[in-house]
């Protein structure tokens, strides 16, 4: 059909999916590492949407729709974690995030 | 080559020019009619009754020494403004000036692109502009520009879920996403939108207000407090950009609310053929008719509300329009099942 | 052709801004950087034909989710910057070895995979009942087999907004 097959976005997508987790493992600012996890998600969404759209068949969109849906709930509890932590030692470094609780 | 890339590439420049042009004389008509509300005559110098203005008032901006203060990020302070009118003048891509007509030997449809998705690609993009007013505020590095830009986003947030809560009734009620669609449909229904749906079209309408930082909702730029509000520290042209955006998304949507509610580009009484005379008339000056109407209740509303407390706002915002528009979804929805 | 083109200058940015948004310093930039690679997915959702999810790309994520981030970075307004000092116990090689052996098993799995099928099979599942364009379809999907997921997806995301509000309220 044409010269892009679903090969390659499977190695766009785990190229994507590498940088995130390189992210999460290298940054020590909390923020970048749940932003690093964005790109994560985004990753497993470009496989899945790629997929889906080979196979003429929708389903791996409405997954697609879900991951981000669960990206949005992940955000606003990460980010609010991010900021009751903050409030507590001024700080966002995930090195110093080692008590659970205060 | 001509259906593909040239068409495109003169509508695209026609609907530029007349989108700028339509933004340059908003000023003169804002100028004007908040002048005749207070007994005043506006400008009244450059050219006869000051039609020359905002020229004058382009010019005097352009030549304008651009400052960039020495604290700032550079390039987050260049890219804010562009950003802003960026997303601003795009959503015109897919609104339709009028229906399909046929010129020169051919069949054009006068929107950019006829897209299935038109009004979510609106909403989309419209909740990019949010980026242009943090930014701004942001990389002045200055204390009323950061609070101001916060007050702005938080505002355009809230009343932005609102606003697309209630686009869900109406498309609802027309039963798809394409604007060009949406019109067809009222034909099809003999009816405009915003008699089917009269309390989303108040709620878009406040909405919008607010999305547009327009008074009464002008607590972003509320000069006896906040200085002169997210573009405080910007001057020349990368002001005018900031003062651009804003008039260009007052007709943005005032356009929105044209298509989605009252009909488009179709005549008034579409189906009624004893006042088929009014057809002679071409769709699109129909619909400029109707966005200058609803532009000049934007101007109306200013010239006569005073403004509201933050909190106000705010309540108006999550305690009112949202129930409402939630209610007014399982309404229409009720509705459409029973009917 | 002219989808090879797209895919490959679509790749490249995505994948450069991706590299970008990890390693810039300015926490704000790399929000930015963020958004970028954001919208670029989404004009690669285009590309695949999935309007629908490409507009949902752009509305959630560049319009919403980030947002959010970048509201919680001027919240958070930093006097010293997480990467500033040097905290002698922390192993970046470590991190860099695994994120390296991520990337080889990553290799491994494709070399496997594609070596034996040279070409990628050909699209088998017949299409659904052919209604409407892509934003029907996924709604139908949406609306019918997957409708329980879609009910619970919005107990989570109420869930969300609930505990988002009891971590961030200093006194309820």
């Amino acid at each position: 059909m044409s010269v892009i097959t679903p090969a390659h976005y499977a190695v766009l997508s785990a190229a994507l999916f590498v940088v995130g987790v390189m992210g999460v493992l290298l940054r020590r600012n909390i923020i970048i590492i749940f932003m690093s996890i964005e790109l994560i998600l985004n990753a497993v969404n470009i496989n899945l949407v790629a997929f889906s759209s080979h196979l003429q068949n929708e389903v791996g969109q409405v997954f697609a729709i879900f991951v981000i849906a669960v990206a949005a709930a992940e955000a606003a509890v990460g980010l609010g974690i991010i900021l009751a932590f903050y409030r507590n030692k001024e700080s966002v470094n995930i090195d110093e995030m080692s008590l659970m609780r205060w | 080559m001509i259906e593909t890339v040239l068409i495109p590439l003169i509508k695209v420049i026609t609907v530029f020019i007349a989108v700028l042009a339509a933004v340059a004389y908003m000023t003169l008509l804002e100028r004007k009619v908040v002048a005749w509300v207070q007994s005043r005559l506006g400008p009244m110098r450059v050219g006869p009754h000051g039609v020359l203005q905002p020229i004058a008032d382009a010019f005097k901006l352009l030549v304008k020494e651009d400052i960039t203060p020495s604290q700032v990020d550079r390039g987050v302070y260049t890219a804010a403004p562009i950003i802003l009118i960026v997303t601003a003048l795009v959503v015109f891509a897919v609104i339709p000036f009028g229906g399909e007509t046929v010129w020169f030997g051919r069949k054009i449809s006068l929107s950019v692109a006829d897209i299935n998705v038109g009004l979510l690609y609106i909403v989309s993009v419209s909740s990019l502009g949010v980026y242009g007013i943090i930014l701004g505020g942001w990389a002045s590095n200055s204390k009323w520009p950061l609070l101001s830009s916060l007050r702005a986003s938080a505002q355009l947030v809230s009343y932005e879920v609102a606003v697309t809560m209630i686009l869900v009734s109406v498309i609802l009620t027309a039963g798809t996403l394409n604007m060009a669609e949406i019109v067809r449909a009222q034909l099809h229904a003999g009816l405009w939108f915003v008699f089917v749906q009269p309390v989303a079209f108040v709620i878009f309408f406040i909405g919008g207000l607010a999305e547009t930082n327009r008074s009464p909702f002008d607590l972003p730029e509320a000069e006896q407090e906040l200085v002169g509000g997210f573009h405080t520290e910007y001057s020349g042209m990368r002001f005018a950009f900031f003062m651009l955006a804003e008039y260009a998304n007052m007709i943005v949507v005032s356009s929105v609310a044209t298509t989605l509610f009252l009909g488009g580009w179709l005549r008034p009484f579409p189906n009624v053929a004893a006042l088929s005379l009014l057809g002679l008339v071409p769709g699109w000056i129909w619909f400029s008719l109707k966005v200058f109407g609803l532009l000049y209740v934007f101007l109306w509303v200013r010239a006569t509300l005073p403004r509201y407390r933050y909190d106000q706002l705010m309540r108006l915002g999550w305690k009112v329009l949202i129930p409402l528009a939630i209610a007014n979804l399982i309404v229409s929805a009720a509705v459409k099942v029973l009917v | 052709m002219g989808e090879a083109i797209a895919f490959y200058v679509l790749s490249a940015l995505i994948l450069g801004f991706a590299i970008l948004v990890i390693t810039t310093r300015n926490t704000v930039h790399s929000v930015l950087f963020l958004v970028l690679t954001f919208l670029f997915v989404a004009a690669l959702y285009v590309l695949l034909s999935a309007e629908f999810l490409a507009v949902i790309q752009v509305l959630v994520y560049a319009g919403g989710i980030v947002v959010l981030y970048l509201f919680v970075v001027m919240l958070v307004n930093l006097k010293r910057p997480p990467e500033a000092y040097q905290d002698a116990h922390r192993q970046t090689w470590l991190g860099l070895i695994l994120g390296g052996v991520v990337l080889a098993e990553l290799a491994a799995i494709f070399t496997y995979s594609l070596v034996g099928t040279t070409t990628a099979a050909t699209a088998t599942a017949a299409a659904p009942e052919a209604i409407g364009g892509n934003v029907e379809r996924v709604g139908w999907l949406l609306y019918t087999d997957y409708l329980i997921p879609f009910e619970v997806a919005s107990m989570l995301l109420l869930v969300a907004m609930v505990g988002a509000i009891v971590l961030a309220k200093r006194e309820l």
